[in-house]
């Protein structure tokens, strides 16, 4: 039980990974690439939990007590934001794409257009 | 390369990278028997030093400050690119009068949600330091509660609300505010994003210094970037739309 955060995070980086391979879409790609992406809040987090730990908040608890790690939660937080933008990225690549060769499926773009 | 063969090739790349971070996973300290140091100190010590409640965001705007900078920056390169990108090829005029189908419940759970969702994104930027939130998520929901204006009515009433050049200005001050406050670090005498202000009293809106100006920076500059994304893949759906 102890390692199955660990086995999430790696059951969803592979998930995601066998989506983009198989992708027959580019929003669907896209979507996959955020998929990989979730593998590492869930390691991030998984990471800096301490068992019996409350969220580092200190408000309202008594100082010493035992919190998880702040760090990861505010990497966490700067993943969550990369994720996001990268994703308007991707998407507003993938419309460009589509108007410029009417289709979205990445096994029809064989040629790179310039 | 086929399908068929792409997925084989996958299936066993795929298979050996499973064994390879399962193999690396073991390696590590088993779920919540936690060996770091720099997160047991940052608990043990922010509190005092900055005046932060929240740990996580005095590790975003005061410990790390330097680097929400440069997430700040990915943030605003990424919106410039997606509006480079949209705008570059879209037909000059959108037909913003494109109907989109109304429906009169959509339109009073959206009288009740914009401005529930506006003051709640304004809270949860207010009080980063003190509850969970902060700039970002605080951002993410203002923007979202004026893109919901969109959904609601319709394109025309929404980008009537939002210019874009209000949501170009709203992001660009929010990125430019994050610098600037850095650089009243310098001013005053002290290092880069170096907190200037009175930390204040621990728990009370007008504590933790800049912690809590650089919060409301960088959700000003995400509720910019949110609107101005929403704006331009609007924008592109009512051009496609019409041919």
């Amino acid at each position: 039980m102890s390692y199955l955060p660990y086995a999430l995070a790696g059951w969803l980086f592979v998930v995601g990974l066998y989506g983009v391979v198989t992708s027959r879409n580019l929003i669907h790609l896209v979507v996959c690439v955020s998929v990989i992406q979730s593998a590492t809040y869930v390691l991030l987090l998984a990471i800096g939990y301490v068992k019996g730990g409350t969220a580092p908040i200190f408000n309202g608890i008594a100082l010493g007590t035992k919190a998880v790690d702040p760090v990861v939660q505010a990497l966490t937080l700067t993943d969550v934001v990369v994720s996001v933008t990268s994703m308007a990225l991707l998407l507003a690549i993938a419309v460009e794409v589509h108007k410029r060769t009417g289709t979205l499926d990445p096994d029809e773009l064989r040629e790179m257009h310039g | 390369m086929s399908r068929r063969l792409r997925t084989g090739l996958f299936l066993v790349g795929g298979a050996g990278l499973w064994a390879l971070l399962g193999w690396a996973f073991a390696g590590l300290p088993a779920f919540g028997d936690y060996h770091g140091v720099y997160g047991r100190l940052v608990n043990r010590d922010s509190l005092g030093q900055t005046h932060a409640m929240s740990a996580i965001a005095a590790v975003t705007f005061d410990y790390r400050g330097f680097d929400t900078l440069g997430e700040d920056f990915i943030l605003f390169a990424s919106v410039l690119g997606v509006a480079l990108l949209l705008r570059q090829v879209r037909e000059r005029d959108v037909d913003a009068r494109q109907a989109v189908e109304e429906s009169e419940p959509v339109r009073a759970v959206g009288a009740i949600a914009v401005p529930a969702f506006f003051l709640l994104g304004l809270f949860v930027i207010a009080h980063g330091y003190l509850t969970p939130g902060g700039g970002f998520q605080g951002g993410v929901v203002v923007g979202l509660a004026l893109v919901l204006v969109s959904i609601a009515t319709d394109y025309r009433s929404y980008a009537r609300l939002v210019h874009k050049s209000l949501a170009d200005l709203v992001e660009g001050v929010g990125a430019g505010a994050y610098v600037a406050v850095g650089v009243g670090g310098l001013v005053a005498g002290s290092a880069f994003l170096e907190s200037f202000v009175s930390r204040g009293k621990i728990g009370e809106l007008t504590s933790s210094g800049t912690i809590a100006l650089l919060s409301w920076a960088s959700g000003l500059e995400v509720a910019g970037a949110t609107l101005l994304l929403a704006s331009e893949f609007l924008e592109e759906l009512l051009a496609r739309r019409r041919r």
